[in-house]
């Protein structure tokens, strides 16, 4: 072996390594929070209330809470998102609105969680009177997952090839036929995909929730949409910080730990059969 | 008919479109509004370089150079700890893993942005802090250090992302031109590839930071919350961001520490504005 094989040879284990520290510190976290997890789920952990201060009971209401504050996340930022994706991959010309456009998303994906939250609580708890609740949460929420699903749904529209659009536009169809029969079909699997993986995130994100609307301890379910709500990861911050007997309660937080993780996969897993299905339709 | 229908679908298209700028705008209008009531308390100076943060004793001291030294301290540290090993893995998911499994190895380091921070946060508590704690024998675990490799790793998704597109993105003929000059695989990676996605690598590096300054829970839980000037690594610190989410909930509205707070939310969305334009100019540059 010469110098520059043993050069070449040492760079490359120098690489691998770098790579199997991430994978080593995924798999102890992934081992971590399953093997001791696990042992504090059952049917009761997540079908019925917390109680006695949280240190007995399950988690029922932190799921139903952050569930129905994603739905909310969902109905602001998917329209929203798919709408804006479509003005600037389809309509917008190269124009200054355009750069402003794509400047304002890429800002909104810089800004930290917590500016989020401080936003919502001036704009949808205070300026909008409609109080700290699941609105307020959802509606900033929201805002903070408007940019990914734009992102995404932007990647979507490119693939979709340029001749789908002058063939039809060519046949006589207007722009806004073409669009809805040559591009969408094509492009809305991989819409929903991006959009929905923005969604799991923003269903596990605290810090904007924090003071929009979540609260420390509601043993029951949220009537309406104007009431505070239990999620699951404030519910984890609580259990693991703030609590009064932090060590007694810590198989309860894993088990929340869990729950949270398993919830955020589903709806990644979700996402992925999504797409497989309307693929495979789209073939057929 | 059909061109009214029209007419207020691509309207309406246009609104989606200028949402973005629109709702930018209102954020930043709204942390003003209620922000800049605090220099009616204190000077822009004192504020930013005033060395004691006690807003609620009497008369409050709003200095925020603890938390800003704080964050940049822990910021520093992640970035020490993120950028070698997250370029690193970038590079060898690009050029030297199997093509086969390349896949799978990108959709791994995604899996870690998958985890919400607080689980990271709730999991650094338990491992990492002890860990540091009897490494270095101190009082306590929660220090800027723990914080700084937990979030080295919550960046590592964004640097590893952005960096392989970057390094995938350099032209095939840049590498089979230096194989061909008889270069090895390993002098083509280091003398004409990463040369020629430096703007990317840039640009993923400045993001990756940008999403360790950002971060809330996982630094709150883990750095100590301790609002005092740092002086080491190894000692309990506070990052902007943290202060925010611990003190939000007490401050009274309308009250000095409640505009004190939101004047951090300014400094926070100028700081995570002036990186992202900074990443935006090495990405374009690249094109």
């Amino acid at each position: 072996m010469n110098k520059k094989e043993f050069g070449q040879f040492m760079g490359f284990n120098l690489l691998r390594m770098c790579f199997f520290i991430v994978l080593l510190t995924l798999a102890v976290i992934s081992f971590d929070i399953i093997s001791k997890g696990i042992k504090a789920i059952n049917w009761e952990f997540i079908s019925t209330m917390p109680r006695n201060g949280m240190t007995e009971g399950g988690v029922l209401p932190a799921i139903i809470g952050t569930i129905m504050v994603t739905v909310i996340t969902a109905i602001l930022a998917v329209p929203l998102g798919m709408g804006c994706a479509i003005y600037i991959n389809e309509y917008a010309n190269n124009s200054k609105i355009t750069r402003l456009i794509r400047m304002s998303i890429r800002n909104l994906s810089g800004v930290p969680s917590i500016v989020y939250g401080l936003f919502g609580v001036v704009l949808f708890v205070q300026f909008m009177h409609l109080g700290t609740c699941i609105l307020s949460s959802g509606l900033t929420l929201g805002l903070m997952t408007l940019p990914w699903t734009i992102t995404a749904s932007e990647e979507a529209l490119k693939s979709v090839p340029n001749s789908y659009r002058y063939g039809s536009l060519a046949l006589g169809a207007s722009k806004w036929q073409s669009i809805r029969t040559n591009v969408l079909p094509y492009a809305i699997p991989g819409m929903l995909t991006g959009t929905i993986l923005g969604l799991a995130r923003a269903a596990g994100e605290t810090a904007p929730i924090l003071f929009t609307g979540a609260a420390f301890y509601l043993p029951f379910l949220p009537k309406s949409l104007f009431s505070q709500f239990m999620a699951l990861p404030y519910h984890l911050y609580i259990m693991s910080t703030q609590h009064h007997s932090i060590s007694k309660v810590r198989p309860l937080a894993y088990g929340t730990a869990l729950v949270l993780i398993a919830l955020v996969f589903l709806i990644n897993f979700f996402a992925i059969i999504l797409r497989y299905h309307l693929r495979k339709r789209r073939m057929e | 008919m059909r061109k009214v229908k029209e007419f207020i679908i691509e309207k309406l298209i246009l609104i989606c479109g200028l949402a973005s700028i629109f709702f930018v705008g209102l954020i930043f209008l709204f942390l003003l509004k209620e922000g800049l009531s605090v220099f009616n308390i204190v000077t822009p100076l004192d504020f930013l370089f005033g060395k004691s943060w006690y807003p609620i004793s009497d008369p409050a001291q709003l200095g925020i150079l603890p938390l800003i030294l704080g964050s940049l301290l822990v910021t520093l540290g992640a970035a020490v700890i993120s950028i070698p090993i997250g370029i690193g893995c970038a590079i060898y998911i690009a050029e030297i893993a199997p093509a086969r499994i390349k896949e799978v190895l990108k959709a791994g380091i995604e899996l870690l942005a998958a985890i919400p921070s607080v689980v990271l946060g709730f999991i650094g508590m338990i491992t990492l802090v002890p860990f540091v704690k009897n490494c270095f024998h101190l009082p306590t675990g929660l220090t800027a250090l723990s914080g700084s490799i937990m979030l080295a790793f919550m960046a590592m998704p964004t640097i590893v992302s952005i960096a392989e597109d970057a390094l995938y993105s350099v032209p095939k003929t840049y590498k089979e031109g230096a194989l061909a000059l008889g270069a090895t695989h390993w002098q083509t990676i280091w003398r004409v590839m990463l040369p020629a996605a430096s703007s990317g690598l840039l640009a993923a590096i400045m993001l990756g930071i940008g999403r360790v300054i950002g971060e809330t829970m996982a630094v709150m839980m883990i750095t100590g919350n301790a609002a005092v000037m740092p002086n080491t690594i190894l000692e309990p610190i506070r990052t902007l961001t943290a202060t925010i989410a611990a003190e939000m909930g007490e401050a009274v509205v309308g009250s000095e520490h409640y505009f004190a707070l939101f004047a951090i939310g300014i400094v926070l969305f100028i700081i995570s504005f002036a990186i992202n334009v900074t990443a935006d100019l090495f990405l374009h540059r690249k094109q």
